[in-house]
Order: structure tokens, then C-alpha cells, then sequence
């Protein structure tokens, strides 16, 4: 079922070359005997059109990544390659949607779309027109006046994420997007994001946690280990497209689930460990 | 089951609370008094303080003075605004002098500024240069401090919204920190005209010139006891008109709020 790789091979299925490229990228925080290694030796490469998952336990640099990727970490080793361009700033081809909530309070829901195209100097028409596009994309049309203050958490995240298309980014990078949002919005705001990228054709990389948000998502799934964060493993996701929410209910969808559950249980393990021993070290002695 | 309240009673019953604690205040002073259990020479009857209002109003020329004083705080006020946000600004932008400033603009909201007013009086002499630079300074504080963080409680998310999309640290100012922290600038603008207001007024009691507050200082010369209590209520209202009016402002210019 399904196609499970070993981090350290190489994939040489026929397939376009990647948009982009993550190749042996290493972070460490602080110095001596404090430092913190929060990547090591991470390689994978998404390919034009392909939504991507990176999955791991908190704790794992999952949002190291993310920043790196995104062009907000530079001092790093390695190299993260944007259709060619090695990343050391925020590349113009990759659009971010942040995990927290990140609309403009003091915009409405048109000028928050339109606010990219307004730093590049769009005429007014047009940006607005654009970003009616997006908002009706998101599913959010009738709500253009409306401030960020009077919608819902999911409809929010959904502003920044039309917010983040409007600028046609080759590549879409989400951090745990609906990482603050319920289980049914979240499963719905899926099938919206899964259709938008069907529609649009738009290469996505997926930061998570969230392993049904993960499966039901993402064409493969990059499993990454507890501190420091290393690949564990890459998963291809063979479920069939167009997809829906309806898939959580498959006995595939199932089996993914307990597949990588299984790789991820042992460090989430690690991970909860080591936060009840530094929580432990931390108590003052009765 | 409980029954939703109603309009009236969650708007009204405090305002008729409220009022009915002054009258009653005001009451029980005025029974203190005519019992002669408080002394009529320091305190005059509330009754006689009303009836004062309207003598203060038309005699006293009340309309003029207040334009003085509304003239003097408005002047200090937009000054502070003019100085207080680029200062603001600044401690934000760099840390080292927001480390070696911020405890020292704290101590000047602190200080009991109005009493340094001779040394004022002798550089800008009796005039409303003295009441205004002095209420400058008195308003600057809060205004400076809430600007600070304002900027500084900026969530990181936005500004890493404005890092992806490049924008330029110009543009970041202008179109993320600023209007991010302007629901805080407006707080300062409110606390800052409150003690530009408390300061004009003071300073012009304390100098016997122009608005209100030399009002109040001729009024208690003439040892007019009524006429001086009417005054300082006068003031009072004044104040409790302005601060509401401000908060009106803030609510209306930041609708997202």
C-alpha cells in the first residue's frame, strides 16, 4: 500500500526536477554545552504541484525548518533550494501562512488580501480584483468589509492563507495553519485547502503535527525524529485525488494513520520524556 | 430561568447609581452642615455651591476662560503627541537607549513636576508659554511610555508577515508597527491630555493666569467659598466631559477594536 522509503535513499522515480530542494540543512541554537540542535542532515525535495507534509513531535524543528525555508533563519548549513536559487532571505517564489494568527486587526478582509499587491505597486483595480479572486477562492465572498475582530478563528486563518495566494507564490509554505483551530474546522478548512491546490496546481509544503490533518493532505510525508531533528522516513500517500474530508473514514486512510503513528509514537515518547525530565530538573527540592 | 437583561437596565442602572451616589454624597454633606457637625466657614452648602454655578457662568466670564484653558490644552497636548511619539519611536527602534531612557521617563511621570514652576517662570515668564511648556513636559510621559509599547508589543507574527513579503523597513514602520501599536498611542494620547489638562489647569491656579484655574485662584482670594467650589465642580465636569469625549474618540477612530 504504501511506498515507504529509507531517508538515506535517494528517490529516483522518472519525475520533474524538484522546485524545491532541502539538502543536508543543519541549525543549531546557542553555543557549548547549552547548544541545541534543532535540524540535522534534513533532506528531502518537493516537486512541481506536490503537496508535501513534514510531520514530527513538538520539539523536533519543525518551525526551524519552517523559518528556514521561508528565508527567516539564514545562518544555517546546507542548502534549501527555491527553483534553483539557494534561499538566504525570503524568496520571492515562496508564499508563508504562519501558524498564529496573522491578519492585519486593523485591515478588513479586502484590504488584508489586497495588502501584498499593494506593496508591489498594483493599481488599485486590479489588486482589488485579484484579491475578490482569492477570497471567493477561500470561500470567504460576501465577507470583504468585514474586520478580522468579527470572524471566526478558521475564516481568519483563511484571510491569510487567500492573503498568501494572492501573490501567486510558486511554492505555498504552511506552518501548522490550523494548528489553533477545532477538529471539524480543521477536517473542513482541509477539503478547502486540498481543492484550492487541486484547482491551482500549487506546490505546497505542510508543517504539522497533525497526522490525519497529514494524511488526508499530502501526496507524501516527510517523518521527522525527535530532537535533533533528523528524517526518519518519507511516506507516499496513495490515496486517490480528487479528496475529500470523506477519506478520514477509509480503511486506507486508517492504515496510514497506524503506519506512521507507529514511527511517530516512539518519539513523541522521546519527546515527552525529556520535557518531564527537564521539568523534573527544574522543580525545587521539597 | 434567567431572563436576559435588559438595554435599560445594563446601560441605565449604573448611570442612576452613579448619579444617585453624588446626590446622596452631597446630601449628607449639606445635612452635616446644617446640623453644624461640619464647619460653614471651610465648607460651603452644597445647595449654595449649585446655586453659585450660574453666577460663576454669567459673571465671571466662564466661556472665555475655558477657551483659554481648551487653547493651552490643546496646544500642550499636540506638542506631546509631536514629541512624545517620535521619542516613543525611537526608545523602540533602539534598545540600548530605551534601556538608559525608559526608567527615567517613568520617573519624570513620577515627579511632582508642578512644583518646579518658578524656575519656568523665570525662563518664559507669566505667561501661557510657562503653562504650556510645562504641560508639555508633564504629558509627555505617558505619551512616550505607552508609544514604546505600543511598538514593542507588536505581535512577531506580523512582522514576519511583513519579512516574507520584503518589505522594506520604511514600509514595516509605516504599514505594520505603527498601526499595530496605535491602539496603545491612543491610550497614551488619553492619559497624556488628562495630565495636560490637570497641569494647565494647576499651573494657571498656581501662576494666577488666564483660564479656569486663575478663576478658581480669583474666587478663593474673594474668599467667594461657593463661587470657588462651583468653579472647581465647573472643572471637574470640564474634566469628566473631556476624558469621555477622548474615549469616544479612541472607540471611533479604531473601529477594529
Amino acid at each position: 500500500m504504501s511506498n515507504v522509503a529509507n531517508a538515506s535513499t535517494v528517490t529516483t522515480v522518472a519525475a520533474p526536477k524538484p522546485q524545491l530542494v532541502i539538502d543536508k540543512v543543519f541549525k543549531r541554537f546557542g553555543d557549548g554545552p547549552g547548544a541545541v540542535v534543532a535540524v540535522d542532515q534534513v533532506s528531502f525535495d518537493v516537486r512541481p504541484g506536490e503537496f508535501v507534509a513534514v510531520i514530527g513531535p513538538s520539539g523536533c524543528g519543525k518551525s526551524t525548518l519552517f523559518n528556514i525555508i521561508g528565508g527567516l533563519l539564514d545562518d544555517y548549513s546546507g542548502d534549501v533550494l527555491c527553483e534553483g536559487d539557494r534561499v538566504a532571505g525570503p524568496h520571492p517564489a515562496i508564499g508563508m501562512v504562519f501558524q498564529e494568527e496573522s491578519t492585519f486587526p486593523w485591515r478588513n478582509v479586502l484590504d488584508n488580501v489586497a495588502f501584498p499587491l499593494e506593496l508591489r505597486g498594483v493599481g488599485k483595480a486590479e489588486r482589488l480584483e485579484r484579491a475578490h479572486h482569492f477570497i471567493d477562492l477561500v470561500g470567504l465572498g460576501g465577507f470583504e468589509k468585514r474586520m478580522p475582530s468579527e470572524l471566526s478563528g478558521g475564516m481568519r486563518q483563511r484571510v491569510s492563507i487567500a492573503r498568501t495566494l494572492v501573490s501567486q507564490p510558486h511554492i505555498l509554505l504552511m506552518d501548522e495553519p490550523f494548528a489553533a483551530l477545532d477538529e471539524q474546522t480543521r477536517l473542513l478548512l482541509g477539503d478547502k485547502i486540498t481543492q484550492i491546490q487541486q484547482d491551482l496546481k500549487q506546490t505546497t509544503l505542510l508543517i504539522t503535527h497533525n497526522l490525519t490533518e497529514a494524511v488526508q493532505l499530502s501526496d507524501r510525508i516527510v517523518v521527522m525524529t525527535y530532537r535533533p531533528g533528523r528524517v526518519k522516513r518519507t511516506v507516499s500517500i496513495d490515496l486517490p485525488r480528487p479528496r475529500t474530508s470523506d477519506v478520514v473514514s477509509s480503511a486506507a486512510f486508517g492504515k496510514y494513520v497506524a503506519e506512521i503513528w507507529a514511527d511517530l509514537r516512539e518519539e513523541a515518547s522521546r519527546g515527552m520524556a525529556d520535557a518531564e525530565g527537564r521539568t523534573r530538573g527544574a522543580a525545587p527540592r521539597g | 430561568m434567567a431572563r436576559a437583561a435588559s438595554p435599560l437596565m445594563t446601560r441605565g442602572l449604573p448611570i442612576a447609581v452613579g448619579a444617585a451616589s453624588v446626590i446622596g454624597v452631597f446630601g449628607l454633606l449639606e445635612a452635616l452642615l446644617r446640623l453644624g457637625v461640619v464647619n460653614r466657614y471651610i465648607v460651603p452648602l452644597p445647595s449654595d455651591v449649585l446655586l453659585s454655578l450660574e453666577r460663576i457662568i454669567v459673571e465671571e466670564n466662564v466661556l472665555a476662560r475655558m477657551r483659554e484653558t481648551a487653547y493651552e490644552v490643546v496646544m500642550s497636548g499636540l506638542f506631546t503627541i509631536l514629541v512624545g511619539v517620535p521619542i516613543g519611536a525611537a526608545l523602540y527602534r533602539w534598545r540600548p537607549l530605551r534601556r538608559a531612557l525608559e526608567d527615567w521617563v517613568a520617573a519624570l511621570a513620577a515627579a511632582p513636576l508642578v512644583l518646579a514652576f518658578p524656575l519656568f517662570l523665570v525662563m518664559f515668564g507669566r505667561s501661557s508659554t510657562t503653562v504650556i511648556v510645562m504641560s508639555v513636559i508633564t504629558g509627555l510621559a505617558p505619551m512616550i511610555l505607552k508609544t514604546t509599547e505600543g511598538f514593542v508589543a507588536t505581535r512577531p507574527v506580523l512582522i514576519n508577515v511583513g519579512k516574507s513579503l520584503k518589505m522594506t523597513d520604511s514600509q514595516m514602520f509605516w504599514k505594520i508597527l505603527f498601526p499595530s501599536a496605535l491602539p496603545l498611542i491612543f491610550t497614551g494620547i488619553r492619559l497624556s491630555w488628562t495630565f495636560v489638562l490637570i497641569s494647565v489647569v494647576g499651573i494657571e491656579f498656581l501662576i494666577n493666569l488666564g483660564g479656569l484655574g486663575q478663576l478658581i485662584n480669583d474666587l478663593a482670594e474673594r474668599y467667594d467659598l461657593p463661587g470657588t467650589y462651583a468653579a472647581i465642580c465647573f472643572v471637574i465636569l470640564v474634566s469628566v466631559v473631556f476624558f469621555v469625549a477622548l474615549e469616544r474618540l479612541e472607540t471611533w477612530l479604531q473601529p477594529s477594536r
